[in-house]
């Protein structure tokens, strides 16, 4: 990176410039945030069906979830992501979109399985809302009926991603 | 003097940690103590009964895998053998021997989920951490028969899907005594534990008269002395073949039951050793026309068959009209059928046995509201 | 076994119920028994009957019992029989037949080890069967999911309210005649 702040460098000691160079770096506020915010999200511990169980697994001894600072919340007010793990139902909905309205900004969600994402195997059902981004806007979609551990740890690595990004100002188009 | 109190309306839930799901109960409270609690549920209702009707029968297999998401291996059972019961199909024997060996272990998968998740409740938490790597070692098995780790999808009317892989029946082998080993130690771990039992022991009596009238069923009627499990009074499948125990309890406490589960763990390893030890080596694992036809056309009729859930009696009641779809299923789902229990055996409890009571019934929303 | 179960079943309906009619209509002898009321239905495979709609039970003994004829003291005879003793009742279904309604109960004896499938018809406008609730708690949930998705109305119950569906739910899913609009809900 270019030291932007140290215009007549030359007259420093090269060994002086070498450990600038290693040890400061420049960045802006915004990144510097998010770089915080990605190491520790707090998912709501919002399990509906079959997906919950699974996202129960990830958080215990194998798979490890706190590794990468993910630590599940029990109350909407304390967490910044949504894992909607499960499939959302016309009696469930209006619950959603409070539990997403009570948490603080910034937040994001992850739609988890096939379910959330789009009425996966239930999609006849009567009683079976096709998709949670109807009622709250997902970042994140991870498939599977349920998705196995691993495919949610991608899931949260890929929500880390965009959260860079769009602190650097990118466009992160829906994937 | 005394203090006036008055009562009060909490509301538990939809989202709360300990249902495990969505699940809400409404309280009314005075002071400390329940006045009334009534269940709301159909927060998870999805129309598996209305899908069935639309499916060929094959399809709707892995819909009743995710009623009973922790115990879907008995669900694929019941649902097959109903059907199965219509057609009156002969099971080859391996297929019969798979069968047992997968959901016994499924068991013992559900069991040490509701281990780990009650324990966690009432406030231990590393027990959380133990259960769910025990319970790894029994999905990787089933993942290695199967394909999946939780929705197996595994059984098919008249047998089941996959043989199993070279050397998985050795793997077994190695897994129940791994398994043994470390559900003893979780006993020795928690069960003497002075806060365990101080929040456990004669905590949410239920007696015999009171299970056999609402209707509850599995390790909570076996906590209270009623000694019902299908699996001995009523065999099916091949487990008349095995010599194993009904662990029952007198006390019908929440110790009472987590009792029962714990012991069962160990019953449901000894069937899966001695299946182990019977299981042919050769043979066919799947009834010769299931294996060919697509579209099942069972005669026209109906039947209800029942087995031995882990969390009680679940039963299918399948309605044929002689046609490729089924007329009407109906699944006795017997988490619908415990959690109304609730509504009784609340009212004069204090509010912090709440927690430990409801954990007790081991309630798997996906099959409460189906 | 079965066998056995079912003729005591059959006879003590029938003793039952010949009581009741003689109680209330005094012209009619017990010849007049409802007998073309309960068909015992057993397992008889050859000759699948017409207008009768399952006559397959594998061996459990089955009564076909209209609405009407279905009561709560015929329920409580069920329950308290010394000779019965259907004190389980394990299953509630509902079955849409489009020109009648079923509510089949399955009871089971803790104590006799033995079973006993009750059907009760009734009909598709206006479907109502007294429910069993006082007697057997384990209906109260049961009976209120099959007036959920059917609308069977059971005068009697407590509390008979919609249990897995909105209370402002409009129609019963479970009905053949149910069409499922996801579009018109706004859930697709």
């Amino acid at each position: 990176m270019e030291l932007k702040g140290f215009q007549e460098s030359e007259q420093y000691d090269p060994r002086v410039m070498q450990d600038i160079n290693r040890s400061v770096f420049f960045t802006k506020v915004e990144q510097l945030k998010a770089w915080s915010r990605t190491r520790s999200l707090w998912p709501l511990t919002f399990g509906l069906a079959c997906c919950a169980i699974e996202m129960m697994g990830t958080g215990a001894a194998r798979y490890d979830f706190d590794r990468f600072g993910v630590i599940f919340r029990a109350s909407p007010r304390h967490s910044d992501v949504m894992i909607v793990a499960g499939t959302v139902t016309a009696k469930m909905a209006p619950v959603l979109r409070t539990l997403y309205d009570q948490m603080p900004e910034p937040k994001w969600v992850i739609s988890m399985g096939s379910c959330a994402t789009c009425g996966g195997p239930y999609k006849e059902a009567y009683s079976v809302l096709n998709g949670v981004d109807k009622i709250v806007p997902v970042d994140v979609y991870v498939p599977g009926c349920p998705p196995t551990p691993p495919a949610l740890l991608d899931g949260v690595d890929l929500l880390r991603e965009k959260i860079r990004k769009e602190a650097k100002g990118e466009k992160v188009t829906d994937q | 003097m005394s203090i006036k109190t008055e009562e009060m309306v909490l509301n538990m839930g939809p989202q709360h940690p300990s249902t495990h799901g969505v699940f809400r109960l409404k309280l009314h409270v005075n002071g400390e103590t329940i006045t009334k609690a009534e269940p709301v549920m159909g927060y998870l209702h999805r129309g598996s009964e209305k899908l069935a009707e639309n499916f060929i029968y094959t399809q709707f297999i892995p819909y009743t895998d995710r009623l009973d998401y922790l115990n879907a291996m008995t669900n694929n059972y019941i649902y097959c053998a109903g059907v199965e019961k219509l057609l009156d199909w002969e099971i080859p024997e391996r297929a019969e021997y798979l069968r047992v060996i997968t959901m016994e272990l499924n068991r013992i998968a559900s069991h040490l989920v509701w281990w780990g998740t009650y324990l966690l409740d009432i406030g231990a938490l590393s027990p959380f951490l133990y259960a769910f790597r025990d319970r790894d070692i029994c999905l990787d098995r089933l993942n290695e028969i199967s394909g999946a780790r939780m929705t197996f999808n595994y059984m098919r009317i008249g047998g089941v899907k996959w043989d199993a892989p070279d050397g998985w029946i050795e793997k077994v082998k190695e897994s129940v005594k791994e398994l043994r080993e470390n559900i003893a130690e979780y006993d020795r771990l928690v069960t003497g534990n002075e806060i365990f039992r101080a929040r456990t022991i004669g905590v949410g009596k239920l007696t015999k008269d009171q299970v056999i009238n609402w209707g509850l069923s599995g390790p909570i009627a076996r906590g209270s002395g009623v000694n019902v499990d299908l699996r001995k009074t009523e065999p099916y499948s091949i487990y008349d073949r095995f010599d194993f125990d009904v662990p029952t309890r007198e006390e019908g406490d929440v110790f009472a039951r987590y009792k029962v589960r714990i012991a069962e763990m160990h019953e449901s390893l000894k069937i899966i050793e001695q299946a182990c030890e019977q299981i042919p080596s050769e043979g066919d694992i799947i009834h010769k026309k299931g294996a060919r036809i697509m579209m099942i056309k069972p005669p026209a009729g109906e039947a209800y068959t029942r087995a031995e859930a882990s969390k009680g009696e679940i039963g299918v009641y399948v309605v044929s009209n002689a046609k490729t779809k089924p007329y009407r299923v109906k699944l006795r789902r017997p988490s619908f059928v415990n959690v109304s229990i609730l509504q009784d055996m609340l009212v004069g409890e204090n509010i912090q046995n709440l927690v430990a009571i409801f954990g007790s019934l081991d309630v798997v929303l996906g099959e409460v509201d189906a | 076994m079965s066998q056995e179960v079912l003729d005591l079943v059959v006879e003590k309906v029938h003793g039952f119920l010949g009581e009741e009619v003689l109680a209330f209509e005094e012209p009619e002898p017990p010849a007049e028994e409802p007998e073309e009321e309960e068909k015992p239905a057993r397992r008889k495979k050859p000759e699948p009957k017409v207008e009768k709609p399952a006559d397959l039970n594998f061996g459990r003994p089955m009564i076909i019992l209209d609405s009407k004829k279905w009561t709560l003291e015929l329920a409580k005879m069920f329950r308290d029989d010394e000779e019965l003793q259907f004190d389980f009742l394990s299953c509630v279904t509902g079955v849409d037949y489009e020109e009648h309604m079923e509510v089949i109960y399955n009871f089971y004896s803790t104590t006799k080890d033995h079973y006993l499938y009750v059907k009760v018809k009734t009909p598709r406008d206006n479907p109502s069967v007294v429910s069993v609730e006082p007697l057997w708690k384990a209906a109260d949930y049961m009976e209120r999911e099959t007036y959920d998705l059917f609308g069977i109305d059971f005068p009697g119950h407590w509390n008979l309210r919609r249990i897995l569906l909105q209370d402002d739910w409009e129609g019963h899913p479970l009905r053949k005649d149910y069409i499922t609009d996801k579009k018109a809900l706004g859930l697709d």
